[in-house]
């Protein structure tokens, strides 16, 4: 399905179209600027990475960080996702099934473990916040779908298309056998069709709520059956003896209708592209997306054959990404938050499940969303529990030794260990290790703060390891 | 109460925003507030051998080795009788404060944990994701109908679950030291901004800080209890929640969470312990609230995602089921058995079929508890249960 050369036909195609929108700046970013695009489009800036993006123009700076996203993970798996063999429950004993529910626990836990690592050394963050973002699009989870090697098999696929091709996306997704599992399609058959799939598809995943009828979600959902999991490996099968042959009305179209055809469809809605534009924006952008802009930018998607790269190259080019309204006015996710504060400090990390564990607390558990709608976000992740839990993780974690550091990332996680760790209370070690003109106040604030701090006064003078950790307990620290 | 214990008590905070704005200090609990007390019993509590079917044959062919003997059970009616592990409740049943609620479930059963729970939690069909609680929904719903003062929400134990939303200002109490760090949460609380993002955070701040305050008022004149609770962890959430409501502070709900239920082996011995547990510690929060004369204005309900199938299974266990009784304990209600008991003939693949939607229940709770209009549309406008005196 997937052809390479159309592909980077396409993209150029899009990036002419997007480079031709581009408002003429070639000006220099500010150091603001940078910062803005790299927390945006990733989990954090560093000094370093806000140096070497400062002296670019707005397009040149997106086009580098667009051009080095990758499509694999950099980190290696748990060695357990080769050679799996799915468990044949109805083979199993009382005893043999409690033994699979708490290796598919523990195994669980290391595959979130496995995703904080890669989101927290990845070389190219962009990558990880697509996939996420995918993650929360089309969700699935360990709770529902059991088998840890599932959701890996899934999280792999979201990542290869996660700056691709949004077509080739939906395709793969839809024979996906962890998304096949967790919303029933694996048993849906002719004569009893299951609609949770075919109904996601449309309120979820394309069109959204008040774009189709019922009837169009019946009768998709009759297309779509005989897509299953092969039993002896966990592959996509198809079964054709279960799969409904018969004549198909969906959206206006009659026929003889594949799931893939349903796919085509909707892929060819204008509503679709719009769908996606906004989502989008609310990652990357406001809560409020523009409703001339999501047609412009929709607009540039379908042209494009639903490449999403050169889409992501015209949306951080809009002139509201750069508005200066706009800086600030997102809240950061738990991931945002644990992965952006590590990687910012640098901080050591003993075992990455503490990590996953403590997003997990703050109301983010990976692999396991809440419900097929996923995080809701935005102002959802503030509640005053999450806002308490941020404060003194941020508190905790950053300062003193680097081993007192680890020890208060797993305290904070819930996990026990033995003595107590150190409070840590200097950050003049991190400062000092800073560039000279960057221990100034004013640039320290610039570099952990979108916007002013609300509570912390910022003097004309060096700052000092507290006033670090004060920055980092203000309510600011929770923007993006 | 002793600084110690009442450190202990303050455990931690956090509250779900609240979005109408800032409890003025005088109104707070001005008037004794009325609190629904909600025990989540989680994992899904075995509902047959809860309020066993003793005069059902078939009871004793579905479950060999589990059934609850005849003689040991401690009779309702001619019919059903509760488990002996709950023994403390009898006392609140012959004195009409119990009513047990039978048969609550809801249509087209979902047996996961997590889904099943959603659904209770949310008051949603079985095919249909909703966001909020149902206490979050029903208060939105009747707009401006709930008090100022009764906006208050507190998690002792567990997820939000039913007050999940912004409707109520939910403050969770469970690590210590939180509420402490709530209250003397450093900060600018009269800034205005037009950023919405930082308006939100900068509200919860607000919000959070000023419910740990009345909170830490309120408990540090709060009366001693005088019973005593079991050392447990539903032990401790029911004695911090009657030390809440005997300090007036005004929350409209207090959640607390008994966990275990979720018996798929050996339920021969955990069972009964659970029970146990849960009776002895309600019976505890009746007596330290008709100590100091708050039982009137307090409504405790349990809840789970789910019952056990009718079957036992081969490891002396019970497996995910559908429908089963709960209890509702109070100085106010109309005590005795409502609804009826599920047939064990005429089952649905093993499952009984639920005589009773359990949003009965909440509609019940919502019009002649909460004093929120009748026949709300977010609760899915059921006939309430008649159930208050």
């Amino acid at each position: 399905m997937n052809s390479g050369a159309k592909h980077d036909s396409k993209f150029l195609a899009a990036l002419l179209l997007a480079v031709f929108w581009l408002p003429s700046t070639a000006a220099a970013l500010s150091e603001a600027e940078a910062r803005h695009l790299l927390v945006r489009s990733g989990f954090s800036a560093d000094v370093a990475e806000i140096e070497t993006l400062a002296p670019l123009n707005r397009k040149t700076a997106i086009e580098k960080i667009l051009r080095t996203a990758g499509t694999e993970a950099v980190t290696d798996p748990p060695a357990w996702v080769e050679g799996w063999v799915p468990p044949r429950m109805k083979a199993l004993s009382a005893e043999e099934r409690r033994a699979l529910r708490n290796q598919n626990k523990e195994r669980g836990l290391t595959l979130k473990a496995w995703w904080m690592e890669e989101m927290t050394n990845t070389p190219t963050p962009l990558t990880e916040v697509m996939t996420l973002f995918w993650h929360n699009h089309f969700t699935s989870s360990l709770r529902k779908v059991k088998a840890p090697v599932l959701l890996y098999r899934q999280n792999r696929l979201l990542r290869r298309h996660a700056l691709g091709n949004f077509g080739d996306l939906l395709h793969a997704i839809a024979r996906d056998p962890a998304m096949l599992v967790y919303l029933d399609g694996a048993r849906s058959r002719k004569g009893a069709a299951n609609e949770n799939f075919p109904r996601e598809l449309f309120e979820l995943f394309t069109l959204g709520e008040g774009h189709y009828r019922e009837a169009d979600v019946k009768e998709a959902a009759r297309a779509f059956t005989g897509r299953s999991v092969e039993r002896k490996t966990g592959a996509f099968a198809f079964r054709r003896q279960w799969h409904d042959a018969g004549e198909k009305t969906v959206l206006g179209h009659r026929g003889r209708l594949e799931g893939d055809d349903v796919i085509r469809i909707l892929l060819d809605h204008p509503r679709t592209a719009s769908f996606i534009v906004e989502k989008l924006w609310r990652g990357f952008i406001s809560e409020t997306p523009d409703e001339d802009e999501v047609a412009r930018l929709a607009q540039v998607f379908r042209e494009t054959g639903y490449e999403i790269r050169p889409l992501l190259a015209a949306l951080l080019a809009s002139d509201a990404f750069w508005a200066p309204e706009n800086r600030g006015r997102l809240i950061k996710s738990p991931i945002d938050f644990v992965v952006g504060t590590v990687r910012l400090f640098d901080l050591p990390v003993d075992r990455y499940e503490d990590l996953a564990r403590l997003s997990r607390r703050l109301g983010q558990d990976l692999f396991d969303p809440p419900n097929v709608k996923g995080w809701p976000g935005g102002t959802d992740w503030i509640t005053a529990a999450s806002l308490l839990d941020r404060q003194a993780l941020a508190e905790r974690i950053t300062g003193g030794s680097r081993q007192a550091e680890a020890q208060a990332i797993a305290i904070q996680a819930g996990r026990k260990l033995k003595g107590s760790a150190r409070r840590a209370v200097r950050f003049d070690a991190w400062l000092a290790e800073l560039p000279d003109r960057w221990q100034q106040a004013e640039a320290v604030s610039l570099l952990l703060l979108a916007v002013p701090a609300v509570d912390v006064e910022i003097l004309d003078r060096r700052a000092s390891g507290a006033q670090v950790r004060q920055l980092l307990g203000d309510p600011a620290y929770q923007l993006k | 109460m002793t600084d110690l214990n009442r450190r202990r008590l303050l455990a931690a905070t956090a509250a779900l925003p609240l979005g109408l704005g800032l409890m003025p200090r005088k109104v707070l609990g001005s008037v004794p507030q009325k609190t629904l007390v909600l025990v989540e019993l989680s994992g899904g509590n075995d509902g047959l051998n809860t309020v066993v079917p003793y005069g059902d044959a078939a009871y004793y062919r579905a479950r060999p080795k589990l059934a609850i003997k005849r003689d040991a059970v401690l009779p309702l009616d001619e019919r059903l009788g509760l488990h002996p592990a709950l023994e403390p409740l009898m006392e609140p049943w012959r004195g009409r404060e119990l009513a047990v609620v039978l048969g609550l479930g809801y249509p087209a059963p979902n047996r996961s944990h997590f889904r099943s729970i959603e659904i209770w939690n949310t008051a949603s069909q079985s095919n249909e994701v909703r966001q909020h609680g149902w206490l979050h929904q029903a208060v939105s719903e009747a707009g401006g109908l709930l008090p100022p003062q009764g906006r208050l929400g507190i998690v002792l134990g567990g997820a939000p679950g039913p007050l999940a939303g912004d409707a109520l200002t939910a403050v969770i109490m469970k690590d210590s030291k939180q509420l402490a760090r709530a209250a003397a949460m450093a900060g600018n609380g009269t800034l205005q901004t037009a950023n919405p993002a930082l308006d939100h955070i900068l509200s919860v701040r607000r919000q959070t800080q000023e419910a740990a305050r009345q909170i830490e008022a309120r408990l540090a004149s709060a009366p001693a209890l005088g019973a005593s609770f079991p050392k447990t962890p539903l032990g401790r959430q029911l004695k911090q929640a009657a030390a809440l409501i005997a300090g007036g502070v005004p929350a409209s709900v207090i959640k607390v969470q008994h966990a275990g239920y979720d018996t798929h082996a050996g339920q021969a011995g955990r069972h009964p312990r659970l029970l146990g547990e849960l009776a002895s510690s309600l019976a505890a929060f009746r007596r330290a609230l008709r100590e100091t004369g708050a039982w009137d204005r307090c409504l405790v309900m349990t809840y789970a995602e789910f019952g056990r199938r009718v079957g036992e299974n081969a490891s002396a266990g019970t497996d995910h089921g559908t429908a089963a009784p709960h209890f509702l304990l109070g100085g106010r209600l109309r005590g005795g058995l409502h609804g009826h008991q599920p047939s064990l003939i005429d089952l649905d693949g093993g499952d009984l079929r639920h005589s009773l939607d359990f949003r009965q229940v909440y509609a019940a709770i919502a019009a002649g508890w909460l004093g929120l209009p009748a026949g709300l549309e977010s609760l899915g406008r059921p006939d309430p249960l008649d159930l208050f005196a």
